[in-house]
């Protein structure tokens, strides 16, 4: 029995296979409709993320399973006092696997150690989000149809962006991956992810500019740049808006650069680009589906 | 200084000048019946000065803390007078219950009875980091 806790979990063979598993489902609907018949998924959010349950709700029922659970925790028996630990023992009473969102850094760790069903970590805290990670490397793929010889760029807040962190960690096990990190010097890529990245001869360089390192990205990932994370409001006025993308900004772009952005967005991609055949953040939302449906069925050990 | 030498015990040696009271609490010596001796500020040709402790009793100590709180330190089991085995301490691949995550938005601030399980992310450096959160260890 296995959970994912952690996109690194994942060796790149069994990301092949996930992919392949989507790609197939993507094909073959119909295939897919019945193989979780029977079973039950419980989302257990105890934190509010609509946007993450659907996602998980809508691809077990497209599997023909069925969901239970709840979406905040003044409904759960954690207003209670109870210990994730015993959440973990008593819903896996009821349910063939289990996704939880969780404010506290870890607990969906501590649910696996404890479940005896499978465990997906939907988000906990700032720390893991292994399966937005799922989304954007189909995404990657399905664009591309490679993960080896791309310029990465990434662009806003990457000191705190947590979907930025693991997607680095999963791309660098790729060959000739460069990164290109586009952010203002205040929320720049933490010191321990560059040295990391320095340490295993990993192509990257740093910049403020997003004008001019547009021209060598083959991806484009976007992220938020939140007003919360400035020392004062000048500062973050100053600096928000050279982090937008907008059509003009695209005009050096190469012509199959692939825009993605975890959403939801604020104003960091101008709605004028949502029709621009490079614009995929939507197509990434679908995408993230397809990969959770493929590791239901990874984790269910459904054939 | 002169402190009797111990017939059937244990002598943790070189431990770094300043560190044996820490140690000394960490292992638990204060609830021990038999003697030990914690001695200070003793002169080292290799180190300057290091502190020794002493413990008259054949007892087992758990080395693998003694790793990550100085991993230079040497322990000598003792008996009938002699050395019988001279263990230099490795640092431990995971350390539980040694040390308290300070994240407060980690999972083991608020969950009740989770073992606090720290694991040995980098050798070199000796870095370790919370199993829940990922929070290097101050
Ligand atoms: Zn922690």
């Amino acid at each position: 029995m296995r959970s994912l806790i952690d996109i690194l979990e994942l060796s790149t063979k069994e990301l092949d296979e996930l992919i392949s598993t989507a790609d197939d489902i993507i094909e073959n609907p119909q295939k897919y409709a019945h193989k979780c018949d029977g079973k039950k998924l419980a989302t257990l959010f105890f934190e509010p993320s609509t946007r993450t349950r659907l996602s998980f709700e809508a691809a077990m029922y497209e599997l023909g399973g069925n969901v239970i659970g709840f979406s905040e925790a003044q409904s759960s028996s954690a207003s209670k006092g109870e210990s994730v630990a015993d959440t973990a023992k008593v819903i896996s009473c009821y349910a063939d696997i289990i996704a939880m969102r969780h404010p506290k850094e870890g607990a969906p760790l501590v649910a696996s150690m404890n479940a005896t069903v499978p465990v997906i970590n939907a988000g906990d805290g700032g720390h893991n989000h292994p399966t937005q990670t799922l989304a954007d490397l189909l995404t990657i793929h399905r664009e591309k149809g490679r993960f080896n010889n791309l310029t990465v760029g990434l662009c806003g807040d990457l000191k705190f962006g947590r979907t930025v962190h693991s997607l680095i960690a999963a791309l660098r096990r790729y060959e000739n991956v460069k990164f290109i990190l586009i952010s203002p010097a205040e929320l720049k890529l933490p010191d321990y992810v560059k040295e990391s990245l320095t340490k295993d001869n990993v192509d990257f360089v740093e910049t403020t500019n997003l004008e001019e390192a547009i021209k060598e990205l083959d991806i484009l990932y976007m992220t938020r740049v939140q007003r919360e994370r400035f020392f004062n409001e000048e500062e973050y006025l100053r600096l928000k808006d050279s982090y937008i993308l907008t059509p003009e900004k695209l005009v050096n772009a190469k012509k199959d650069m692939a825009i993605l952005h975890p959403l939801p967005r604020v104003n960091e991609i101008s709605v004028a680009i949502d029709n621009d055949p490079r614009a995929c953040y939507f197509k990434q939302v679908l995408y993230g589906k397809y990969m959770r449906m493929a590791l239901i069925l990874k984790l269910l050990e459904v054939e | 200084m002169k402190v009797d030498s111990i017939k059937n015990g244990i002598v943790i040696d070189h431990i770094t000048a300043g560190k044996g009271m820490e140690i000394y609490s960490l292992l638990g010596l204060d609830q021990l019946e038999c003697s030990v001796a914690l001695i200070r500020n003793v002169p080292s040709r290799k180190m300057g000065k290091k502190d020794i402790i002493k413990i008259d009793a054949d007892i087992v100590i758990d080395t693998a803390i003694l790793g990550f709180v100085d991993p230079d330190i040497t322990v000598n089991i003792i008996k009938d007078n002699k050395i019988i085995d001279k263990k230099t301490i490795e640092l431990p691949e995971k350390l539980v219950d040694v040390l308290k995550c300070k994240n407060p938005r980690c999972i083991s601030m608020t969950e009740q009875e989770l073992s606090h399980i720290f694991t040995l992310a980098d050798r070199e450096n000796r870095v370790y980091r919370c199993l829940y959160c990922e929070t290097k260890a101050k």
